[in-house]
């Protein structure tokens, strides 16, 4: 506990509350609350299909939620017009779970598409081929720069988007299931990455995943998503001694 | 009851999708006079699309040319009509058979790709993650392709017809020794700006239908890779019976106008 009256004294860079959405009969978040640090590493887990992935489409305005407020360093994203929204993306990056590369351009084409709408970022006599080439190193795979997607392997991909997140310099950075999909070693390898560009950028990073393995290296703070709500906030060692059999099954091996 | 019910219920998803249609398509016309307008984007669906369907477009028309002059040449000769080929192959095919076929063609090639490949980036997240960088996926992708089409088709239709006249001349070469400056002579005396420019305008609102329909259906694409097949083929059979619909106002109107 006494590491959480640490991280409360810190600034909030995300904040939701009482978060409500649903897709016909079926309410997937019933007053979801939640709040994320600067500089934290946060981990959401939760079944397949309870609404890890809706949640965190609301947070970047890609679905809207029917009520409840999103609060993005300190702007309401629900409250802005689609420009402000526009900009305030620019410092969210948003590693999406299938990589989501543009598989008619090139590695460096999807690199240099973020750029194309942020000059006013980084000044209008933008370096963009230095932005990629730094961002490509960050992942090592610089030497893949004009290779096309499918060229690449499944934790090139991923490699590649992560890229593509950060050469926007964001402050915040969401990742859905960063590791699904991969085999072990190739799991562990993008979970130092992140651990790596935490460190180097000092960004806030918001995980959604339903691997153990992966909440537990990387989290400094975790929220179990059950049933629509926030069911239980702590520190991976606090929830996974929980005598509570909801919590509990989530840290079966 | 459980027929009535079911054709209750087809009839409501059909006036629901034309409803969600007419939305998509005020809103493409929304958008494309918004800045910041995409021209590499557009030059680059242009070429694809413009040079990726050229090739069926010129075997289509010859076809069509060969074939229409080769069934309608034993009846013209029945009534001693041989020498109103030129006219009568030439005002076919501009005003009607041309347009209309390079338009189905073109629905089959430009309209089923852009539902697959739209499709497939709705399905892999790739739309969500061209929003999430700041850049609007409908203004860079769907106003792209529909405006591409809208302008490529009536150049498409036009080769096609200039190919297909150009089959009909090679048929009445060999079977009547017509030379090519009678012929075409022929050809451009019985043309008037009446037969192209209807036929031209037409071109247009086909080139516009394939485009959106095309960019609708795959836009809005569900339920992973089998949602992506149905996306193309659904983008086919509507455009398909969308062009007769338009073909038919577009007749209908020329007609009144002929009648002036």
């Amino acid at each position: 506990m006494i590491e959480h009256n640490n991280i409360s004294n810190r600034e909030i860079v995300l904040e939701l509350k009482n978060l409500h959405k649903h897709f016909g009969k079926n309410n997937v978040l019933n007053g979801f609350n939640m709040q994320l640090f600067k500089g934290e590493n946060l981990v959401i887990m939760g079944k397949s299909g309870s609404g890890k992935s809706v949640m965190i489409k609301c947070l970047v305005g890609l679905l809207e939620a029917d009520s409840g407020t999103i609060t993005v360093m300190h702007n309401d994203i629900t409250k802005l017009d689609q420009e402000a929204l526009d900009i305030l993306r620019a410092d969210i990056g948003f590693l999406f779970q299938g990589s989501a590369l543009y598989d008619s351009m090139t590695v460096r084409e999807n690199l240099e598409f973020p750029l194309r709408r942020h000059t006013k970022k980084f000044g209008e006599h933008i370096d963009t081929e230095t932005l990629v080439v730094e961002a490509l190193e960050n992942v090592g795979l610089a030497s893949a720069i004009d290779l096309m997607p499918s060229e690449l392997s499944g934790g090139m991909k991923r490699r590649v988007a992560l890229a593509r997140t950060l050469i926007l310099q964001p402050k915040i950075i969401l990742y859905d299931e960063p590791t699904s999909g991969l085999d072990p070693i190739t799991a562990k390898e993008i979970i130092i990455l992140m651990q790596d560009i935490q460190k180097k950028y000092g960004t806030s990073s918001l995980i959604i995943t339903h691997d153990v393995d992966c909440a537990r290296a990387i989290s400094d703070r975790m929220i179990l998503l059950i049933d629509g709500i926030d069911y239980a906030v702590g520190t991976y060692a606090e929830l996974s001694v929980s005598k509570d059999p909801k919590i509990k099954a989530f840290f079966k091996h | 009851m459980s027929a009535l019910h079911s054709i209750k219920t087809q009839l409501k998803s059909f006036l629901t999708e034309i409803g969600e249609l007419s939305l998509f398509t005020g809103r493409y016309f929304r958008e494309a006079f918004k800045r910041p307008f995409e021209f590499k984007e557009l030059l680059r669906q242009c070429y694809n699309m413009g040079n990726r369907s050229l090739l069926l477009v010129v075997i289509t028309g010859f076809i069509i040319g060969l074939v229409l002059t080769l069934q309608t040449r034993p009846t013209l000769m029945e009534f001693g009509a041989v020498s109103w080929m030129p006219s009568m192959v030439s005002i076919s095919i501009v005003r009607e058979i041309g347009p209309i076929i390079t338009a189905l063609v073109c629905a089959g090639r430009i309209g089923s790709g852009i539902g697959a490949e739209l499709g497939s980036m709705r399905v892999t997240e790739q739309i969500d993650a061209m929003e999430v960088s700041g850049t609007n996926p409908f203004k860079y992708l769907v106003v792209t392709r529909v405006l591409a089409v809208t302008l490529m088709l009536p150049l498409l239709v036009i080769i096609g017809d200039a190919i297909a006249i150009f089959g009909s001349f090679l048929v009445e070469n060999i079977k009547g020794n017509v030379s090519f400056m009678l012929y075409f002579s022929q050809v451009f005396d019985a043309l008037e700006f009446g037969d192209v420019i209807p036929a031209t305008i037409k071109s247009f609102f086909f080139g516009l239908a394939i485009g959106i329909v095309g960019c609708f259906k795959g836009f809005y694409c569900e339920k992973g890779t089998e949602g992506v097949g149905k996306a193309a083929n659904s983008a086919v059979v509507f455009t398909s019976l969308l062009l007769f619909i338009i073909d038919f106002i577009a007749v209908f109107v020329t007609d009144i106008f002929y009648d002036l």
